[in-house]
């Protein structure tokens, strides 16, 4: 169960991982995420479904080194299987035809944008795709997106590849040219706040899926609660997909960073141990 | 009921139960003291995750035995959500049958050692009997006699797998597994059906994992439980959630026949204050969790929670206590309840607030928070609480809490648990549309049966009651298995 049947890296960083579970395979769609575990001492951690097969089974995450957990996982091989994985969780997109859609990933948020791209695509929309990331190498899936998108745009901060700024230099830029009936943005939550803040300007209405510290995924405890709309939601069950333009993007920022000195703490401690080991 | 009143009566006139009874004089019997259950000092436990309550030996179980009077319309047993046939047990106890003791629980209650541990004795059995009511004096201690004998059997051995009837080949269902799902699956498997329980998380008990710390109820013990079911032959399958991982109608097209819906009151209850979402405050589900399944607290264990000198549990609940008296073992300075009615209106178990007394909480009793500050990294350092006194008896019946204006004032605390309340999981009412439902979001049953409005579904425990306990819970389990197999019987005769 769960056995992990290809890892490729992207970057030193960052993994695609594809994994065996037929039961989420089949029921999966666009925006869904899944929790998994990796082992009797792991925390369960989310993680969205970049891509799925349903003949082979099997559904695909990127995973970014981060903590603790990202890093055990992206020290798995193939062959070995995870723990738990428990899903599909979330709220599908809401995928319908509204005409331009303009889709901007940032980093590994580039991996959970790609089955919305595909799908928004397929309902009959011009999708105009913008990738972002601070280099070349941190620029991902390049090619399935520009395959299922009718344009694309990289831009990097150091100018090492495609056009030379942030995200919202190359959203701006589709936004004057031509006119966008909606906006999906995924990406760490600065760039997410500050390409809604961009779109806000011009009115297009814009979704982002929110990526907040988890524990069961199932409504149970509340860890992943946010502020939208001046209402608390539970990111888990009532997302985790929102309206970006009623995110408290401060108080979810804060909430992102709870853990920060443990997470630090605990990852000095792993790179020691397994360093000692090697 | 009056079926199980008859059979009670009816092992009152066993020769052995009517030797007993003149064996001692009624006299003698009512002038014992209580048995106390031995329980590790509190200030070392507040320190520690070892159970409290150690349990009472064999001589002190049969001294409490022979208390009992063995009454000829015993009120104890109406007490029991369960029917336990109480008397009956407790005598077995005074004649040194330990084992026949269990059994006899064991005919009603699924989880006697849990049971004997966490249900409320006080507002059930022990309050109603002849003692507390007549005599006013202490009752007998039936829980902890109850925890006696499961444990007496546990520990000897020869722990008991029901008989287990020649498999009827249809599959059923049950989702969730907390105390009505593991009810209700025991039932059906001893019925012959192939049971499949359904769980969303990675552990098997529900609330009995997740939610109570191993201090009140060790794991191991709900551990064991699981096992004889598996050896009973139900099987479970966790990270599956029915509504999610799979649709009512996947199932059916799996061949499940009909379904039991246990799936609990697990949605935390927020005040919807200003600064409830710092960094530090926890809803007590997400606390506990973090530290009863996820073992944060162990270095070892990858999950991380946040650890305070001065935390502050808002609420009167079990899950108020429970989770004021973990923090108090995970080094708090001060653990303090901050409840906005009086001690006399706790919902808690009166076991587990004389213990937190005694572990040094602290009780800020009529007193309700408004708002919470944090530092300038959002983790909470001060809450601003007002004030409270009681007016007229609410809907409840208990007195309903009145602000008392101006009278705020603000203290340390740099973690906060809100424990004010759960509503029902809306997970599986939100896959089933036909499914009708309360305003409260609880799914509406027959009471006889506990079949919902759709006829193959039948549901229980708090997704029916909204939070209630363990012993309700698993009895509705125990009713809707007999009204599955009845429904099933049907089907299988009308074809
Ligand atoms: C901290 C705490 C302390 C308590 N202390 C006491 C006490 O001392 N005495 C007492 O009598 N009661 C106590 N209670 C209350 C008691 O635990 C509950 O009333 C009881 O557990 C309810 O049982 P249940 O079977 O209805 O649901 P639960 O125990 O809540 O179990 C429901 C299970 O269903 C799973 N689930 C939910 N949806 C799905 C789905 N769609 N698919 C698959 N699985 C699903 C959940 O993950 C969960 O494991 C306490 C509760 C808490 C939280
Ligand atoms: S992760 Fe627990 S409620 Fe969302």
């Amino acid at each position: 169960m769960n056995k992990i049947v290809e890892k490729e890296f992207f970057s030193e960083n960052v993994a695609k991982i594809v994994i065996e579970s037929p039961d989420i395979a089949i029921i999966r769609k666009a925006g869904h995420f899944v929790i998994i575990r990796i082992d009797e001492k792991g925390e369960r951690i989310p993680l969205t479904i970049a891509d799925g097969d349903k003949e082979k089974g099997t559904i695909t995450v990127v995973v970014q080194k981060v903590g603790v957990t990202s890093a055990k996982l992206l020290a798995m091989n193939e062959g070995e299987e995870i723990l738990d994985i428990v899903g599909p969780l979330g709220h599908a997109t809401h995928i319908e035809k509204k005409g331009t859609v303009l889709c901007a990933g940032g980093g590994v948020g580039v991996a959970p944008l790609m089955p919305i791209v595909k799908a928004l695509k397929k309902a009959g929309n011009k999708v105009i795709t913008v990738l972002a990331g601070r280099t070349k190498e941190l620029i991902i899936l390049e090619d399935e997106m520009r395959n299922y998108s009718d344009e694309l745009i990289v831009m990097t901060d150091d100018g090492s590849y495609g056009k030379k700024g942030l995200v919202t230099a190359g959203m701006e830029e589709v936004i004057q040219r031509e006119k966008v009936n909606m906006a999906v943005l995924i990406g760490p939550a600065i760039m997410m706040k500050f390409g809604s803040l961009t779109t806000k300007k011009y009115n297009i209405p814009t979704v982002v899926s929110l990526n907040t510290i988890m524990v069961d995924g199932t409504g149970m405890c509340g860890a992943c609660r946010v502020s939208v709309g001046g209402k608390t939601k539970f990111v888990c069950v009532d997302g985790p997909e929102f309206d970006a333009f009623q995110v408290d993007w401060s108080q979810m920022m804060m909430r992102m960073g709870a853990y920060k000195m443990q997470e630090h703490e605990a990852y000095e401690k792993y790179l020691r141990t397994v360093e000692t080991v090697a | 009921m009056e079926n199980i009143a008859e059979y009670i009566k009816e092992g009152r006139s066993d020769s052995w139960r009517i030797e007993l009874r003149k064996s001692m004089k009624t006299k003698e019997r009512t002038s014992y003291e209580r048995v106390k259950m031995p329980e590790q000092d509190p200030h070392i436990r507040n320190k520690n995750s070892i159970e409290v309550n150690s349990g009472i030996s064999e001589e002190m179980a049969i001294a409490e035995s022979h208390r009992c009077l063995d009454c000829p319309a015993p009120t104890c047993t109406i007490g029991c959500p369960v029917g336990i046939n109480i008397p009956e047990f407790i005598k077995k106890i005074e004649i040194r049958d330990f084992l026949g003791a269990a059994t006899v629980i064991k005919e009603t209650n699924a989880l006697p050692a849990v049971c004997g541990r966490v249900c409320p004795q006080e507002k059930q059995c022990e309050l109603s009997c002849f003692y507390t009511q007549k005599l006013h004096k202490p009752p007998i201690a039936i829980g902890n006699l109850e925890r006696f004998s499961a444990d007496y059997e546990r520990n000897s051995g020869k722990m008991s797998i029901p008989n287990v009837a020649e498999s009827n080949g249809i599959k059923v269902a049950v989702v969730g597994s907390g105390p009505s799902g593991l009810a209700a699956a025991g039932d059906l498997a001893k019925l012959g059906y192939d049971v499949t329980v359904f769980e969303a998380l990675h552990e098997i008990g529900g609330v009995l994992k997740y939610g109570i710390p191993e201090f009140r109820l060790p794991n191991d013990i709900v551990d064991i439980e699981i096992e004889s079911m598996r050896k009973m032959g139900v099987k479970f399958h966790t990270n599956f959630i029915v509504g999610k991982t799979a649709s009512f109608d996947d199932l059916k097209e799996q061949g499940f026949k009909a379904f039991f819906v246990g799936s609990g009151a697990g949605l935390p209850r927020f005040m919807n204050i200003p600064g409830e979402n710092f960094n530090g405050i926890f809803s007590s589900n997400e606390y506990l969790t973090r530290i009863n399944l996820m073992k944060a607290a162990y270095d070892d264990y990858d999950t991380p929670v946040l650890f305070g000198k001065n935390v502050a549990v808002i609420g009167g609940g079990n899950t108020a206590m429970d989770s004021v008296r973990t923090a108090k073992r995970l080094g708090a300075e001060r653990s303090m309840i901050i409840y906005r009615r009086s001690i006399e209106e706790m919902p808690a178990r009166v076991e587990e607030v004389h213990h937190a007394q005694d572990e040094e909480i602290e009780f800020m009793n009529l007193h309700n928070p408004v708002e919470y500050f944090a530092d300038e990294n959002g983790r909470v350092n001060r809450m601003r609480i007002r004030k409270m006194r009681l007016g007229e008896p609410d809907a409840s019946g208990r007195r309903r809490p009145i602000p008392i204006e101006g009278s705020e004032f603000d203290i340390a605390v740099d973690l906060v648990v809100v424990a004010v309340g759960v509503s029902p999981n809306p997970i599986v009412p939100s896959s089933l549309k036909d499914l009708k439902m309360t305003n409260w979001g609880t799914i509406v049953v027959d009471k006889d049966t506990m079949q919902s409005s759709i006829p193959n579904i039948f549901a229980g425990g708090d997704i029916v009651r909204g939070g209630a306990t363990v012993i309700l819970a698993m009895g509705d389990g125990r009713v809707a298995a007999a009204g599955m197999h009845k429904y099933l019987q049907e089907k299988v005769k009308a074809n």
